[in-house]
């Protein structure tokens, strides 16, 4: 199950965990904004329903079609974050 | 000392595709492996994986969930025992809801005729990603082919029912977009403008559906993984490996539930995307 790490050399090493390092403050920064944007979305639609209860199917269809929109783009992050660790 | 366990490793071993399927009781099974077919300059390896497997697995057990329920409700009917009774009433619900207010809602009057294929989608990636959370599964929408090959499927529609909806004339507009209120060369300057920006917004929306999906469920896998990667990581210590293990269970057991969350939701997100989109050309002027 558990594959022997193989030998690589002090600069590749280097090489890696920069990338990694960068590819992790990447992705934090891309949750951050993911964070805010959901989060409005969430108070904001939790609020709309609180004015409006009788609304509440079709803001809850639009709240989630937006996050979901959110979701694409942070998920993108993700993906390319993602590809540092496989390249 | 103990060799470090190397955790990315499974994590990759687990949600890669590869040419082989993990059974309960017989374990390691080999899928056989065809010859490339050659197109021109072109090798196209066509030979089974563990995705295309669970796969067509998905497709069959849609096929079956659809027929045993038709099957059932015509039963029922002949009966003449008025509401639907039992599964057949969930799965009838659940198309249902789909159909009225994913599809029609959306599309608008013409969303009956989108429907049968917007409930295609939801249920295949529904079973894709429940397969996904069985023991010994493998998420084939968890594979940027499959997720890939179903967007196509959504960019293809979107755009050949705009085609048909708004003709020739009314489909180059969507391209070739005038800015209203513009006239001379700014129009002629902002519309040169206008058109990669359209073309690229045509691709991005399938493309955005495709990663979507993908990362959802690859993302879900990795932090269940990861937090039983904790457990190996931490394995060496002396007392306070209880401890994690405990809380790595108990995370996991949370991560499992949201993840079946995300696989009902991201079906009907992939769904409900989809249906706007086909909306919005249908509704472009």
């Amino acid at each position: 199950m558990f594959m022997v790490q193989e030998a690589v050399t002090a600069a590749e090493v280097a090489k890696n965990t920069n990338a990694l390092l960068g590819a992790g403050i990447g992705l934090g920064l891309a949750i951050i904004g993911a964070g805010l944007g959901i989060g409005r979305i969430g108070g904001q639609a939790v609020e709309a329903i609180a004015r409006q209860p009788e609304a509440s199917a079709d803001i809850r269809g639009a709240m989630i079609l937006t996050a979901a929109l959110i979701e694409g783009a942070t998920l993108a992050a993700l993906v390319f974050a993602l590809l540092f660790k496989i390249l | 000392m103990m060799q470090a366990p190397d955790i990315g490793g499974m994590i990759f071993a687990h949600t890669a595709d590869a040419h082989a399927l993990e059974l309960p009781f017989v374990g390691h099974v080999a899928l056989p492996q065809w010859a490339p077919v050659r197109v021109g300059r072109l090798a196209i390896d066509l030979s089974p994986t563990r995705h295309v497997v669970f796969l067509l697995v998905a497709a069959f057990l849609v096929w079956l969930t659809m027929w045993l329920t038709g099957r059932a409700l015509e039963r029922q009917r002949a009966q003449g025992s008025g509401a639907p009774r039992g599964v057949a009433s969930m799965i009838e619900a659940m198309v249902l809801f789909v159909r009225n207010d994913v599809a029609i809602a959306n599309i608008g009057h013409k969303g009956a005729k989108f429907a049968p294929y917007i409930l295609t989608l939801f249920w295949l990636i529904l079973y894709c990603n429940l397969l996904g959370l069985l023991p010994f599964g493998a998420t084939a929408t968890g594979n940027l082919a499959v997720t890939g090959a179903l967007a196509l499927t959504a960019l293809v529609t979107i755009e050949v029912s705009g085609m048909v909806a708004l003709g020739p004339k009314g489909y180059a507009k969507t391209i070739v977009f005038v800015p209203p209120g513009t006239t001379g060369v700014t129009a002629v300057l902002l519309t040169l403008i206008m058109i990669p920006v359209e073309l690229i917004g045509k691709i991005v929306k399938p493309f955005a559906l495709m990663l979507r999906l993908f990362a959802n469920m690859t993302a879900g896998h990795f932090v269940i993984l990861s937090l039983m990667g904790m457990i190996f990581i931490f394995g060496h210590l002396a007392f306070f490996r209880w401890a994690i293990a405990g809380g790595s269970v108990a995370f996991m057991l949370f991560m499992y539930a949201l993840e079946l969350l995300v696989a009902l939701l991201q079906a009907y997100i992939f769904a409900l995307l989809v249906s706007v989109f086909i909306g919005l050309m249908q509704h472009e002027h």
